[in-house]
């Protein structure tokens, strides 16, 4: 029943071809490729530079822009929002049109998408540093900004859900159902939390107060690790980890229960944000059993993304890409496993608040996310510029394991920070005072800081190995939009 | 907690709404054949550039 495309022969058809073949809109996926990269590389110096300053807090230079409370809202936006979206965009674009054979419905709307994107970002680089900022947690841009937001999505939904609709192959493949997740999650939960009442130019109030403003921001908050975190480069996962390995996904039967489940259990998980907080304990409790749910799902995409090279584990020896991607997805389940445990009400009483959490984060982060773009770019950037791979493989394999070693440098010393932390923390001497005074905690992180510090400082100058891999990639080839093979019916 | 009388039914509806797109796709007959599905991504050849 359904319809597979020929290969397209160039060498014998190029006489039956029109003088100017049908091609995909590879424009747009170029530039977010390449602004990944740059995006990548600002948003991980940022967080060296404020990984820096908790060890030496005077590196602020005594600036007010240049303090950590207006920094870190920066290097957050930039590495999701900036570097994740663009390697989202990037990589739905291509994708969607790729497995719907078919251009993008609108070459305008996209110009349109990645300029306003860019301007998005731009502006959040200005006004973060200058201390305008919502106060709220991965939704710090102001109410101007928040609007400039919708509307660049909305063009971006209009495309993606646009070019699915004039797809020309019956199916639609399961890497476009995360990503139309993602696109429509995100919209929903941008436009709800971002409701906010303007009193000038650049403040606001939020239109929910107290522990209702703090449950509708994790609400957000978690969700956005669900569907832009999560979800999104699922479509990633589903679409590059067999391309690269050149073999079908392991089971597709279960990566559509695994689209399914996870969409259907998702939405709740929020509330272990505000464990032991004024939020009413039935909520909390809520937010943890989902959170526990979650595990099924997850596990369930991360068995089937790693099962999917059963049988060709070789080439796991030969192919730093595929070795991108499938750590990545071992981080994926390694993070999955984290957070339910850490959603724990026991667990979550230790490890709240502490540098544990920093460290779960950045394992989803950089191993996760970070890497799964990253081998996906090094996957599509040649194709982009008409050129069969990389410039260099062997900087790809560098880059591979300085991104090991970083990452497992910085959340290891996390974890021995987090657990001492919430250790000394609620140490009691037998007379009921409290052990230790907050700041010798503080003195006691300062050893697992400088090995973080060593750990992010790895991992970005691995992105200058990539960034000098691409440029030079770049400049050998010259930017190519893959024709769309005919279509040929295949009669089941 | 008035903020729940906002949220909670919102997640319903959304729930409801992925049911509805779940069987909608079902009876268009997307589920139909799977194993041609994850194939189909690896017939597509994007790795055949003109030789510059």
């Amino acid at each position: 029943m359904s319809a597979i495309a020929a290969y397209p022969d160039y060498s014998s058809s190029i006489n039956h071809v029109p003088a100017v073949p049908e091609t995909y809109n590879y424009r747009v996926v170029r530039q977010f490729a390449i602004m990944t990269v740059v995006w990548g590389i600002v948003g991980m110096l940022v967080g060296v530079y404020i990984a820096a300053e908790l060890i030496w807090p005077d590196l602020s230079l005594h600036l007010p822009w240049l303090g950590y409370g207006r920094l870190r809202p920066l290097h957050t936006n930039a590495v999701i929002f900036a570097f994740g979206g663009c390697a989202l965009m990037a990589s739905s674009y291509y994708v969607v049109q790729r497995t719907c054979q078919t251009r993008l419905l609108s070459d305008r709307l996209a110009s349109f998408h990645f300029w306003g994107w860019q301007l998005v970002i731009v502006l959040a680089a200005i006004t973060l540093p200058l201390g305008y900022t919502s106060s709220k947690e991965y939704a710090e841009l102001e109410w101007p900004i928040d609007i400039l937001i919708a509307v660049v999505w909305v063009a971006y939904a209009i495309n993606f859900f646009g070019t699915l609709a004039i797809r020309r192959v019956r199916h639609i493949y399961v890497a476009n159902w995360f990503f139309g997740a993602f696109v429509l999650t995100v919209a929903i939960l941008h436009i709800v939390n971002s409701a906010e009442i303007p009193v000038s130019m650049w403040k606001s109030y939020s239109a929910y107060a107290g522990v209702q403003d703090a449950m509708v921001q994790w609400w957000y908050g978690h969700n956005a690790v669900g569907f832009f975190l999560t979800a999104g480069f699922l479509g990633m996962m589903y679409y590059f980890i067999p391309k690269q390995a050149g073999r079908p996904v392991y089971s597709y039967r279960l990566s559509v229960v695994h689209f399914w489940a996870l969409i259907f259990t998702y939405m709740w998980a929020g509330p272990h944000h505000l464990h032991f907080t004024a939020l009413p304990d039935w909520t909390q409790s809520i937010g943890m059993v989902f959170s526990l749910i979650l595990l099924a799902p997850s596990w369930g995409g991360m068995i089937n993304g790693i099962m999917t090279l059963s049988g060709a584990w070789d080439q796991l020896r030969t192919d730093p890409i595929l070795k991108f991607l499938v750590v990545s997805v071992s981080f994926y389940g390694m993070s999955t496993f984290e957070g339910p445990m850490m959603s724990i009400k026991t667990v979550n009483a230790l490890s709240h608040y502490t540098d544990w959490t920093i460290g779960h984060v950045h394992s989803g982060a950089l191993g996760w996310v970070a890497m799964i773009s990253i081998g996906s770019m090094y996957y599509l950037i040649p194709r982009l510029f008409g050129l069969q791979q990389m410039y260099s493989i062997k900087a790809i394999s560098l880059h591979f394991w300085v991104t090991t070693i970083g990452i497992v440098l910085y959340i290891a010393s996390m974890w021995i920070a987090g657990v001492m932390e919430g250790l000394m923390w609620r140490a009691m001497n037998p007379d009921g005072t409290l052990t230790y005074a907050f700041v010798e905690v503080v003195k006691a992180t300062y050893p697992y800081y400088f090995i973080r510090l060593l750990g992010g400082a790895i991992v970005f100058s691995g992105m200058l190995i990539m960034a000098w891999n691409v440029w030079k990639t770049v400049s050998r080839g010259r930017p190519y939009d893959a024709p769309i093979p005919a279509l040929q019916a295949v009669h089941a | 907690m008035e903020i729940l009388i906002i949220l909670i039914p919102m997640s319903v509806v959304l729930v409801f709404l992925a049911g509805a797109a779940y069987l909608w796709m079902q009876d268009r007959g997307q589920f139909d054949d799977l194993d041609a599905a994850g194939s189909s991504v690896i017939a597509d050849d994007d790795t055949h550039p003109p030789a510059i």
